[in-house]
């Protein structure tokens, strides 16, 4: 048991360190989010063009997509080593983690000369269209519709929750082609312009202030038959491949740790207090068993083994950990907590941006209900929940 | 990165499952149990002396396997998944490490091969009253070399041969080894909450005693011998947690109620996968105090004091809830989920409870961020 790179994991993450720090500043402490400003974006598009052109963009990728051909193991170790530097890369996280992957899989020769390279380089981001209103957790209860016409596919409905729709080109979308079939069975995935005549991207105000999600709404939007993705009916599984990339994507919690909150507490005088010294050692045994966990997956993977499903206790653990971390430190500043100006807060007030920020953690990629019951049911066996939507087609349901 | 046992200590781990599945059942368990007269399975402690599980850590030298600590951790689990009724962590893991770290080359080449072969059975008699043990309130006093005093409650102390035992002498607090069948030692049994591990009251009065390590450095030894406890009580505890949700999983899904298996009902599937998170919480930090323990780590203090608060958490919570599970069945005596309840108390303050290894973990990180 030890915690040493092999000699070729090792050379891999020497060559990828040395990469980062020709290219890019080390993080900051404190610097936890470095996205909304105005340049992000265009520093996101140069540093994915940098990174693409030194051969470490899309590292699991064959070459012949532009990828590196490498190890998940490899990917593994360039996502930590990326991650201790200021890198913006939050903007290509969806489109190449999981949208293009979708795209090689299911899309024609034609898609993938037009759309990867583009993808890989920077030039193009994409966004997955999936979430509706009516369609949170229970996602294949969606409602947007296609019709067919002819050789193309005429889409109207509305989609919910779609990071960074705003700055999007194109996205991958879930729809409805067949009502009459039970819902799994009726959908179909198409490959979308977001630039397009009838597209309407609506910023979503959100509880913390922010705008990172939006509403889309499609209005006799006309797609080519050429641009589905998989068969007619074929949607949710070829949905279910995205989501698969999605657990593959590497991402941690931003937000505030056990350290933060600690080294807060020792300025304000407050480390001292018994009670708030038995949360920290909590908030400090679950951080460090999702890092072991990581590690334990990193084991499995770097023997060519496929991981277990520990990891599915990261987002639980973390995203009711940062609120609970957020909270404390805001009631340890007293009345004064509430305040959010970074000038007068303590810790650039990230205790309470965070604290604004942690309801949409524990609810964005599955909500910690819809996890538990993952973890039940896939992993302890248990029985589903009730459907009663199941052997009934979705025109009766709804 | 290779965060995980390997294959033969893998290996080791199944074959401990075997032996102990077929050999140590609950109901051997219970034969303990339900005699106040028996303190441990004798036929589970002779098959386990047998196979040098004792000497497992004991370099061959002093007569062990030579294996490693890595091997006893793997040990500790299964005995933990079996509810073990015998006196192994008293002497394998107090006794034992106490002495390798601190022990005589005298002592070690004397009382090291007798543990490995269970002619000696070791204990620590360290309380003497509610609350933290702390400098200062120890009431046992050595005095040219003869101690009086009294400890209770003494895990296996009644069947123990030799202790190590925390006293208060001139320099301040010592730790001795004592050899329990002398004049001066008189013993009682003591009756708590898990009764398939026997306690005693041990008396003192003026029984010989060995300094073990320096004298007055008792304190700091005794942090040693826990720090290195902790971690291996904290895969006994991962073995029984285990085991809380295997039978909370398995009853989910045979009981039935209103039409269909309980383990349907969200109440029911949210409960496990909690115990599954606390439980895979308690794994990792368990396997990283294995490695610090194993490879003598700088880190070894706060990844112990990890590894016993997330294995005491996910041991409290798996065997409340695996009665939850049960219903009304949980709470009867035949159903075994009372043996796992009970054993979780026990492991969870055998070494100083969760809010004092709380206190040393916020202390240990203090002292590194300072």
């Amino acid at each position: 048991m030890d915690f040493n790179d092999t000699a070729e994991e090792a050379e891999f993450r020497a060559e990828a360190n040395a990469f980062l720090s020709q290219h890019l500043k080390p993080k900051t402490p404190g610097a936890l989010r470095s996205g909304g400003r105005e340049d992000f974006l265009e520093r996101a598009k140069a540093w994915q063009k940098t990174k693409a052109e030194g051969g470490f963009a899309q590292i699991t990728w064959p070459k012949e997509m532009g990828g590196r051909g490498g190890t998940v193991m490899q990917q593994v170790i360039w996502g930590q080593e990326e991650a201790k530097f200021d890198a913006p890369t939050g903007p290509f996280a969806i489109g190449l983690g999981m949208c293009v992957p979708t795209v090689i899989a299911f899309g024609s020769d034609e898609h993938k000369k037009r759309y990867v390279q583009k993808a890989l380089m920077g030039e193009e981001i994409w966004c997955q269209l999936f979430s509706e209103p009516a369609a949170g957790s229970d996602v294949a209860g969606l409602k947007t519709k296609a019709v067919k016409d002819g050789d193309e596919w005429v889409i109207n409905g509305q989609k919910v929750w779609t990071s960074g729709a705003h700055y999007s080109d194109y996205g991958i979308l879930l729809v409805r082609t067949d009502p009459n079939v039970p819902k799994h069975k009726g959908l179909t995935m198409f490959i979308v312009d977001m630039k397009q005549k009838g597209v309407d991207v609506r910023p979503i105000h959100q509880a913390s202030g922010g705008k990172e999600f939006n509403e889309v709404y499609f209005t006799d939007v006309r797609i080519p038959d050429s641009d589905r993705l998989g068969e007619p009916g074929m949607g949710w599984k070829v949905a279910l491949v995205t989501l698969m990339n999605e657990r593959l994507a590497v991402g941690g919690s931003p937000g505030p740790d056990w350290k933060e909150i600690m080294d807060y507490a020792r300025s304000a005088g407050t480390l001292s207090d018994q009670a708030f010294r038995a949360k920290l050692a909590d908030w400090y045994v679950a951080a460090q068993g999702y890092k072991l966990t990581k590690f334990r997956t990193q084991t499995a993977l770097s023997r060519g083994e496929t991981p277990g499903p520990e990891n599915a206790i990261g987002k639980i653990i973390n995203a009711n950990h940062l609120q609970d971390i957020c909270n404390s430190a805001i009631e340890m500043q007293d009345h004064f907590g509430l305040i959010v100006d970074k000038d007068e807060a303590p810790s650039d007030a990230i205790f309470q941006e965070s604290f604004m920020w942690a309801p949409g953690l524990r609810i964005a990629g599955g909500t910690d209900e819809i996890l538990k019951n993952i973890i039940a049911e896939r992993v302890l066996g248990l029985p589903q929940d009730v459907r009663v939507d199941k052997d009934k087609t979705f025109a009766e349901m709804n | 990165m290779n965060f995980d046992f390997s294959d033969d200590q893998k290996f080791l781990r199944d074959e401990a499952r075997k032996f102990l599945e077929a050999q140590c059942t609950t109901a051997h368990v219970r034969e303990v149990l339900d005699d106040d007269s028996k303190s441990h399975n004798e036929g589970v402690w002779k098959q386990i002396v047998e196979m040098g599980w004792l000497g497992a850590a004991i370099p061959e030298e002093y007569g062990g396997l030579g294996l490693g600590m890595l091997e006893l951790c793997v040990i500790a689990e299964e005995l933990g998944r079996a509810l073990a009724p015998v006196p192994f962590g008293s002497s394998a893991y107090f006794f034992a490490e106490a002495l390798k770290i601190a022990g005589s080359e005298d002592q070690k080449s004397q009382l090291l091969p007798k543990v490995a072969d269970g002619s000696l059975i070791g204990c620590i008699a360290v309380s003497e009253g509610p609350g933290e043990i702390k400098a200062g309130n120890i009431a046992t006093r050595l005095k040219d070399g003869s101690i009086t005093g009294k400890k209770i409650p003494v895990t296996d102390g009644d069947i123990a041969t030799h202790a190590i035992v925390l006293v208060k002498d001139g320099s301040g607090e010592s730790l001795v080894i004592v050899d329990l069948n002398q004049n001066g030692v008189s013993r009682e049994p003591v009756k708590t909450l898990e009764p398939t591990r026997s306690h005693a009251t041990i008396s003192f009065d003026g029984a010989s005693a060995e300094l073990l390590g320096e004298a007055g450095n008792g304190m700091a030894l005794l942090d040693q011998i826990n720090d290195r406890a902790a971690v291996l009580i904290a895969f006994e505890q991962l073995g029984g947690a285990s085991r809380c949700l295997e039978m909370a999983n398995a009853y989910a899904k045979e009981r039935v109620a209103f039409g269909r298996a309980i383990g349907g009902n969200q109440a029911i599937k949210h409960k496990l996968a909690d115990m599954y998170v606390k439980n895979e919480v308690a794994r990792s930090n368990a396997y990283y105090g294995a490695w610090a323990l194993s490879s003598d780590a700088a880190e070894l203090p706060e990844a112990a004091a990890a590894a016993r608060v997330a294995a005491s958490e996910a041991y409290w919570f798996a065997s409340k809830e695996n009665i939850q599970t049960h219903g009304g069945m949980g709470f009867t005596w035949e159903v075994d989920c009372h043996l796992f309840y009970r054993r979780a108390k026990l492991l969870a303050v055998q070494a100083g409870s969760p809010a004092v290894w709380k206190e040393k973990l916020v202390s240990a990180l203090e002292a590194k961020n300072d």
